[in-house]
């Protein structure tokens, strides 16, 4: 599976500059791995020690956050879009 | 009855409309609750005239003694909300406003009488509440009500917001509003859960993260405490991101159905219509989706009469939600 991992403004500099990646993975957990053997100074900012997500790191897949979808787990499909946001104070307020 | 003695008693109890002539799938109602018809104009009535009771019953403010200062850091309906209730009592508010908000949100804090504190409009929400934090640690004599991490406002949504929706659509399958402190989420969304533990809460924000530029790294970022304080993160069951391009697209089609409401409904909205497509055909839901408020401060971007390309582009550069 290929999908396109769009990255924030905040990642860019540990992630070589691009606006956004293809990378093979079936699972979420399996895309930010490879997103951290490819960009190894990102790994702080993507997942913690233990392989979780990073507390300030939203992950979509298709607009969806993948933390409702089984986190690391969540499925991974051809074609997808997977859209790294950080978590700042909401726009509502 | 149509009299009341203070227009703070106008607060609330808003209506709910029928706008599935707009759902996707005949099985599936939605409904939208209008917290237009607020005073103030907008859902954060209801949080405004909480945050100051609570403040007075817990003497950081004090009824009729002059010079009281408000700290606020607000993207504007919270802050012209609070303007408007502090006009009433008397308090002078200042509002930590990001840059970018649209135009119609800085006149109506003049209206009211706030004073304005302009924070980097590239740095978003997440600025305001910073420069808000430094403010207040620099003037302790200043009230910070802090509706982040103020516990009266998900209870004001616990209180009123969820018992309205119960009371008016007993029938509700599932309850989608903005996340932006959380505090409509997790106020009325625990009261619904707790009543009707079947009913499905579902959160949409627009992508502020991609564009907000003053963070150094991930560490910086923000998650607002009552969204821990109330573990959000179990409370919810379905996060969705729409686009400023579908939250323009959706705040038109609304018009179709005679609502004339602020971008950040026609966004809630776009995620309404994405929970009704996930419904089986099979089965019926009925979905309540907040429309939180209405048009008119939105009117400068042309939402509804300009080229939509144009009017995305413009959305990006402005906080809207």
């Amino acid at each position: 599976m290929s999908a396109t991992v769009r990255i924030p403004t905040v990642l860019r500099s540990t992630m070589g500059g691009v606006t956004s990646v293809v990378v093979d993975g079936a699972t979420i957990g399996a895309v930010l791995h490879q997103l951290t053997t490819n960009f190894p100074a990102a790994r702080g900012q993507l997942l913690n020690d233990d392989g979780t997500l990073h507390r300030f790191l939203n992950v979509y897949v298709n607009d969806d956050d993948v933390r409702y979808l089984g986190g690391v787990d969540a499925p991974v499909e051809s074609d997808d879009e997977i859209t790294l946001l950080p978590a700042v104070a909401g726009g509502a307020a | 009855m149509a009299r009341y003695a203070s227009v703070l008693d106008l607060i609330g109890d808003t209506p709910v409309v029928d706008v599935s002539a707009l759902s996707p799938r005949p099985n599936v109602t939605i409904l939208a609750k209008l917290e237009g018809r607020n005073p103030a104009g907008s859902v954060k009535d209801r949080i405004a005239l909480a945050l100051v009771d609570a403040a007075e019953r817990d003497g950081l403010l004090i009824a009729g003694k002059p010079d009281q200062v408000l700290l606020e850091p607000s993207s504007g309906n919270t802050g012209i909300a609070l303007a408007m209730v502090c006009r009433l009592r008397g308090y002078h508010l200042k509002v930590v406003l990001p840059s970018n908000v649209s135009p119609e949100r800085r006149q109506l804090l003049d209206v009211w009488g706030a004073e304005v504190i302009d924070s980097p409009g590239a740095e978003g929400s997440n600025g305001a509440v910073r420069l808000a934090q430094r403010l207040s640690e620099e003037n302790p004599d200043w009230v910070f009500l802090y509706q982040y991490a103020n516990p009266a406002n998900p209870l004001a949504h616990y209180e009123t917001t969820g018992p309205e929706i119960l009371r008016d659509v007993p029938e509700i399958t599932h309850f989608v509003a903005g996340l932006g402190t959380s505090g409509t989420l997790m106020g009325a969304g625990r009261y619904l859960k707790e009543q009707r533990p079947q009913v499905k809460v579902w959160a949409v924000e627009p992508p502020s993260g991609e564009m907000v530029d003053g963070l150094r790294n991930l560490d910086d970022g923000y998650i607002p405490p009552i969204f821990l304080d109330n573990h959000g993160a179990e409370l919810l069951d379905r996060r969705v991101v729409v686009r400023p391009r579908e939250s323009v697209e959706w705040t038109r089609r609304l018009t179709d159905v005679g609502l004339f409401v602020g971008i950040s409904s026609g966004a809630i909205m776009a995620g309404a219509v994405k929970c009704a497509t996930t419904i089986p055909e099979d089965e019926t839901a009925t979905i309540v989706a907040m429309a939180s408020d209405d048009g008119w401060k939105y009117l400068s971007t042309g939402a509804w009469s300009d080229d939509l390309d144009v009017v995305v582009e413009r959305a990006k550069q402005i906080i809207y939600f």
